[in-house]
């Protein structure tokens, strides 16, 4: 499959139905990589038509912002503006909820306004819309438990969409012991997935995962590439890389779909 | 005799009626110290969630079950009670005696029948309350924060909760001529100990209960603007004045964007500012919202026991956060008005929270979800970051790399902007290869 960029669209003389945001993390993490082709080989097989913005993409600005460097988070959000309005884009569609969170929320008082919504968001109206057909597949009755992603849940009150992908895909949703609007953060938010964390008695990360582990699901669904780093370290603390797996909820879809292995 | 009982009465309210106001207004000073920030709008909706979390305490019940329904008890009987101080101020000007009995006739006894179960709702919930708080291993209860004053405080209105309770129940008890023809569901138990008593100290009884009744609570009026207590009151406008915006969404600072906006297009000038400050340093940069809070705070510390920085043993908690605001804030209240010397070495709000607490907290939120009366621990800490980061130049090692990634990648890892879009030509290599 060929990805196109906005650029070669509006070559072509045509429009795609969304831009898809794919975030820094999406573009250069590994693991996050796996994430960001498996949600582009979903939008291909629906029949979506996608563009990126390719290397004209740059940092939202978020984890600047986070960390007190509002400067470079609005200079980084203005020339993401004037990319995104020089093509006239209007519908946005992001792998990570930060990135989609500063697109939706805070682009708009700057100049940028956009329907921006989160994969799992997209992922369910394709599926209600019956572009994307589940048909079991292969976590039909597995046991899954979702992590909510801050940004996405408590941040931006999306709870259900991620729930009803995993639903459609006939999985066992186990919840933890925290979820939804108590939900624990992994403790990436708040630029704190660059640096080391404050000394304390123990990590963020371990203590979630500690929470995963008690649902005794094989797999943590998760939404956020930066939630996906945390747990997947905090499975490592606690030994269980043999017995647990973070996995993306495009990336469920894409393997219930035999679109990856 | 009569008469001089009643100039007291009235002397005594009167001087209490206006030390709370006194209180009052030095409060709403205080918070107009606070920048302006436009809250008027939505007022439906406004309306709405102070009806479901101040009058209607939405979040308690939901967060802790147990604690939120004597918490309930605890307001109701104190707000419904209060009612009966409407009479003891007839009464005390005016020189009569249950000025509301002869007018309400069966309802009044029904009334106070109902007050009295109340009363002793109050009275067993503020014990559980006080055990919880005292004998019980919480941590919430026993954080560092807490100690000295605030825990003080706290089993303080307690037990002045249950003091005037009970001085109520035993008025009513000592009542001959009421307890005669009213059946009363509490105080009729307590009868016995004055039904042999001379009619005269009977009368005594009622009378000392009747006082220490009245000016317990005006006690009680003028200490809570001390108090955490002061929730009972900020509580309204506090929820009326929510953040109505997804909780995710920063505030963008202005102040810069006039800069980034001046820098893009050399045809705008930005207005000047005088002594422009980036972030927070001292109270009088945040937001009178962010002040409202301090004070509203009941420093229940549910925000703490959520709060995964706090949970993992890191310095930081929300409700320390909010306890220091206050303090400093009450601080520059006492300096301006020159109660507090000017301090030798220079202080701020910084001098309260530590740089440590301020970076490690990840923004999830889950403190502000928590909070009974919707207080927003995080704005604050955010905005100190800001101050800290652009001000003092003060950001970690990793921060500033990550800073200057951004700034040159346009991405916070040392990749270059070229190779962004590389995982699409793998993407189409590998479908080649499958093809074939
Ligand atoms: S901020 Fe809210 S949750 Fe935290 S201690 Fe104060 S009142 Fe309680
Ligand atoms: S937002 Fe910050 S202070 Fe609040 S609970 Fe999360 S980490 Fe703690």
């Amino acid at each position: 499959m060929k990805v196109r960029t906005y650029a070669d669209y509006l070559a072509a003389g045509e429009t795609p139905e969304i831009l898809f945001w794919v975030g820094c993390a999406g573009s250069f993490d590994q693991r996050a990589q796996r994430v960001t082709k498996a949600f582009a080989k979903i939008l291909d097989y629906a029949g979506v038509k996608f563009a990126v913005l390719g290397n004209e993409e740059s940092c939202t600005g978020d984890p600047a912002k986070r960390a007190g460097n509002e400067f470079l988070f609005q200079m980084q959000a203005s020339n993401n503006i004037a990319v995104l309005n020089g093509y006239g884009v209007k519908k946005i569609v992001a792998t990570c909820p930060h990135c989609f969170n500063t697109i939706k929320n805070e682009y708009p008082e700057l100049g940028g306004n956009y329907e921006v919504l989160h994969h799992t968001q997209f992922l369910q109206s394709l599926i209600n819309e019956g572009r994307l057909k589940i048909k079991g597949g292969f976590y039909k009755g597995k046991k899954i438990t979702y992590h909510d992603s801050c940004y996405l849940g408590r941040g931006n009150g999306v709870y259900e969409a991620p729930r009803e992908v995993i639903a459609a895909m006939e999985a066992d949703l186990v919840e933890m012991k925290t979820c939804r609007s108590k939900g624990m953060c992994c403790g990436a938010g708040g630029a704190q997935v660059f640096k080391e964390s404050e000394k304390g008695k123990k990590e963020i990360n371990t203590a979630r995962i500690e929470q995963a582990i008690e649902t005794g699901a094989k797999v943590v669904a998760s939404n956020c590439p930066f939630c996906m780093i945390m747990l997947q370290d905090g499975i490592k603390a606690c030994g269980k890389e043999n017995d647990m797996k973070v996995i993306d909820i495009a990336e469920l879809i894409a393997k219930a779909e035999d679109l990856i292995d | 005799m009569q008469y001089l009982s009643q100039i007291l009465f009235i002397l005594i309210l009167g001087a209490g009626v206006y030390f709370f106001y006194r209180s009052i207004n030095r409060i709403i000073r205080n918070i107009k110290l606070g920048k302006d920030i436009d809250l008027s709008d939505n007022k439906a909706k406004r309306w709405k969630n102070m009806l479901r979390f101040a009058v209607g305490q939405g979040k308690m019940t939901k967060i802790k079950p147990i604690a939120g329904i004597l918490h309930v008890f605890v307001y109701l009987g104190f707000v419904l009670i209060n009612i009966e101080v409407l009479e003891i101020i007839i009464d005390g000007i005016a020189g009569t005696h249950r000025v509301f009995r002869p007018v309400l006739g069966g309802l009044y006894d029904f009334s106070i029948a109902f007050f009295e179960i109340l009363g002793l709702l109050v009275i067993i919930s503020c014990i559980i309350f006080l055990f919880r708080r005292n004998a019980m291993k919480i941590y919430r209860f026993q954080s560092p924060e807490l100690k000295g004053w605030p825990f003080f405080d706290a089993n303080v209105i307690l037990v002045v909760e249950i003091v005037l309770m009970v001085a109520l129940i035993v008025m009513n008890a000592a009542d001959r001529s009421f307890q005669a023809d009213a059946s009363m569901p509490v105080s009729s138990f307590l009868y016995p100990m004055f039904e042999n008593m001379s009619d005269s100290s009977a009368h005594l009884w009622v009378q000392a209960a009747w006082w220490f009744h009245f000016v317990g609570i005006l006690w009680f009026l003028n200490y809570v603007p001390y108090s955490k207590h002061l929730h009972i009151i900020l509580a309204f406008p506090n929820t009326y004045y929510t953040n109505l915006d997804p909780k995710a969404k920063f505030k963008n600072n202005e102040l810069v964007s006039n800069e980034v906006k001046a820098m893009m297009d050399t045809s705008f000038t930005p207005p000047t500012v005088e002594n422009p400050r980036f972030g927070v340093k001292d109270v009088e940069d945040l937001t009178w919202k962010n002040l409202l809070d301090a004070y509203s705070c009941t420093e229940c510390g549910r925000c703490t026991s959520v709060c995964p920085a706090n949970t993992t043993g890191k310095l930081l908690s929300p409700r320390k956060v909010m306890m220091d605001t206050r303090d400093r804030l009450e601080e520059v209240g006492k300096i301006r008005d020159g109660v507090l010397p000017e301090p030798e070495q220079p202080k701020d709000l910084h001098t309260y929270i530590t740089k440590e607490e301020l970076l490690a907290c990840t923004t999830c939120n889950a403190c502000v979800e928590v909070c009974p009366i919707n207080i927003n621990p995080m704005d604050i800490i955010v905005n100190m970051r800001q101050y800290l980061v652009m001000e003092e130049s003060a950001a970690p090692q990793e921060w500033n790399m990550m800073f200057s990634n951004i700034e040159n990648n346009g991405a916070p890892w040392q990749f270059a902007q070229s190779e962004r879009a590389n995982w699409a030509i793998d993407l189409e290599n590998e479908s080649k290869k499958d093809e074939n």
